[in-house]
């Protein structure tokens, strides 16, 4: 709880720094929640909790807009409709929550539902078989998700689903317009994050190997779901890490080095260079050929009352409240556009696949890159490292 | 006389209590983690083996982050003590009636977040923070300065942290000291800075070296500063040990990293108490 609450303040001091809400309404906000927590929590939360019986379920997901978005799009109408009180948590990153879930083995149903990133994760919470095996019948509005993303996450957990796909979503290069020409940035492509001109002035995301050994492998030309020349990654990484300034660690992380011009070019989450377009900052979006794909699902734990989760998941892929919430998150939903139709400001985002086949998107494989991670992952600490 | 034994014990029972389940239940489950093995997808299989020691002394690497943990520890301590002396010799020499507001600014950083202290830094020393717009402004500078995500951004966030330790410590030490001592030495000829180098300085020592070990210790397994304001190459011995247990679910030997990085200490702790006395700290703590 603790965690979560730190984290809805963040997401409110976040509105206040842009702007969304007024001085007046942060303080007030500040102030209530202070009242309530001191009313209603500690032992008096507990003890009306116990009392009331009311049907739960928890879902953790990535803070900030996401939340948000999940939250007034899909929650708070599912727990009208339904009466089941969905407790929105947030997690500070994947592998965090993956550490979270471990240390609470065997599931004592704590953790429920997560929104979690990219198939590579899916295999490892399958691996280590903290997953569920979902009933498909209750859960009748997958059949309007892609096939492709249903197909895939098949294929990890042999036939069955543990996790409904949401949305999906790009690992891009977000770059200042004003510093680097639109040109520029086309012609270089990958290349653009491994530019000496730009050294002192590169970001790159320090929490993940991947996509930095992806781009590194688009730089030196190969295809990273089957990196063959591995030394001239880790030189190029090598080469790349003089030229960084930060390896930053979070979303909001990113936001602020880009919107404060402390970095002019780095690997991105396209939702968040979306938003930062929205505040109107300088900030321009390169999806060079090979852009790292990757899907997004809520994946439901053991120990959960899987009647309530199929429940809410059939209710969050109601085309209304999928399409809300990928408009409120800047990521397109995994709704198929030749079943369900689209509002022009979806199709305007970037990742958005007007086919619903997803046949140009590359997804890291999770075969690949999970058979590597601890070599690799203890790598990349020593480039980072120096 | 048997009735008097117990009941120290029995007054101490809950906190020991608390001690043994919050602190030695939990360090020994992070020893008995160290020995044993992870499986590639995470899982950990119980073991008893010493390849995880193994392996962060076999590879530079390791040892070396080590190594810059203690020398970015040394460099605090260094800067805590130079910085940390004067106010407190001030406090210590002022009759001022503000003394007790004055001691109050000292604690006031415990007021606020340490992460929200550390984040403001980012604000101070950015391309667009406070130092780097106002000599810009002046004409000082054309470009920015390049003071963030850098070794000396975070000491500078250490030093915010760990300052007031250093204060208090010294300060706690200074004040037992009986003044007509120095007042003697000055009556017998020593001048104003005689009189500090061979009575005053020697008998704070004990505060000093108290000051020194409690910053030595708590920089060595610090994580916030060198995430928040370090650049590449900045990487703490917490920083590590955070990347192995979460990064990649490598619990193992995250832990058997823990466990030299408590043994170390260990070791420093264990001779500060055998030639100074580790009471002296819990003084300045409590005095404090």
């Amino acid at each position: 709880m603790g965690n979560d609450f730190e984290k809805r303040l963040k997401d409110v001091h976040e509105s206040y720094s842009q702007g969304n809400i007024s001085r007046r309404d942060f303080v007030k906000f500040v102030g209530i929640t202070g009242a309530t927590l001191g009313i209603m929590g500690g032992p008096f939360g507990l003890v009306k909790q116990a009392f009331s019986g009311s049907k739960e379920i928890t879902v953790h997901s990535w803070g900030g807009s996401t939340s948000e978005a999940l939250r007034k799009f899909a929650f708070d109408p599912f727990t009208k409709e339904s009466g089941i009180k969905v407790i929105d948590a947030a997690f500070t990153g994947m592998d965090a929550f993956l550490t979270q879930v471990k240390a609470s083995y065997p599931p004592g149903g704590e953790f429920n539902i997560a929104h979690l990133s990219a198939v590579y994760d899916y295999a490892r919470y399958t691996d280590l078989d903290f997953g569920v095996v979902l009933d498909e019948t209750q859960i009748p509005n997958l059949k309007n998700v892609m096939t492709k993303m249903t197909d895939t996450l098949r294929g990890i957990s042999k036939g069955t689903l543990s996790a409904v796909p949401y949305d999906l979503g790009q690992t891009g290069i977000a770059y200042n317009t004003q510093k680097i020409s639109k040109e520029d940035a086309e012609k270089l492509g990958a290349s653009l994050l491994f530019d000496k001109s730009l050294k002192g002035k590169l970001g790159s995301w320090g929490g993940d190997f991947r996509t930095n050994m992806w781009y590194a492998a688009l730089h030196t030309g190969q295809s990273p779901n089957n990196i063959t020349d591995e030394k001239a990654v880790w030189e190029a990484l090598k080469e790349q890490r003089g030229l960084i300034k930060k390896y930053w660690a979070s979303g909001s992380e990113l936001m602020s080095l880009l919107g404060n011009g402390e970095i002019y070019a780095t690997v991105a989450w396209s939702g968040r260079v979306a938003a930062l377009q929205k505040q109107g900052h300088p900030i321009g979006y390169l999806a060079p050929d090979g852009t790292y794909s990757w899907m997004e699902y809520m994946y439901v734990l053991k120990g959960t009352d899987l009647a309530v989760a199929q429940k809410l998941l059939n209710f969050m892929l109601e085309p209304e409240a999928a399409i809300a919430v990928a408009l409120g998150q800047n990521y397109p939903t995994s709704l198929d556009p030749t079943k369900v139709a689209m509002p022009d400001e979806v199709q305007q985002l970037p990742a958005f696949d007007p086919t619903g086949k997803l046949d140009g998107y590359l997804f890291a494989d999770p075969g690949y890159w999970n058979g590597h991670q601890l070599e690799w992952a203890e790598k990349w600490d020593r480039i980072m490292a120096g | 006389m048997k009735e008097k034994n117990w009941k120290p014990l029995l007054l101490l029972s809950p906190s020991l209590t608390a001690v043994f389940l919050l602190l030695v239940v939990p360090v020994c489950f992070v020893v008995v983690y160290s020995f044993w093995l992870r499986a590639p997808s995470g899982q950990d299989i119980p073991a008893f083996q010493f390849g995880n020691y193994a392996k962060f002394f076999a590879d530079f690497f390791y040892p070396s982050i080590l190594l810059n943990t203690l020398r970015v520890a040394l460099e605090t301590v260094i800067l805590c003590l130079f910085l940390g002396y004067i106010p407190a010799f001030f406090f210590y020499k002022t009759q001022s009636r503000l003394k007790p507001y004055l001691m109050l600014l000292v604690m006031l950083p415990f007021w606020i977040s340490f992460i929200i202290r550390t984040l403001s830094w980012i604000n101070i020393l950015g391309d667009s923070g406070l130092i780097n717009h106002l000599l810009l402004k002046a004409g000082f500078i054309s470009a920015p300065l390049s003071l963030l995500y850098n070794e000396g951004a975070v000491i500078m966030g250490l030093l915010q942290y760990l300052l007031p330790f250093m204060i208090l410590n010294i300060y706690v030490s200074l004040d037992g000291i009986d003044k007509s001592l120095t007042e003697a030495a000055q009556s017998l000829g020593c001048t104003e800075w005689q009189a500090f180098k061979e009575v005053t300085l020697p008998l704070s020592m004990p505060g000093v070296s108290a000051g020194c070990l409690l910053v030595f210790v708590l920089t060595c397994g610090t994580y916030l500063p060198p995430m928040i304001l370090g650049g590449p190459g900045n990487e703490m011995i917490a920083n590590l040990i955070f990347k192995r247990v979460i990064g990649t679910l490598d619990w193992p030997f995250g832990s058997a990293i823990s466990v030299i990085l408590m043994l170390l200490l260990g070791l420093i702790v264990y001779t500060y108490n055998r030639y100074m006395g580790i009471n002296q700290i819990f003084k300045s703590l409590s005095n404090g």
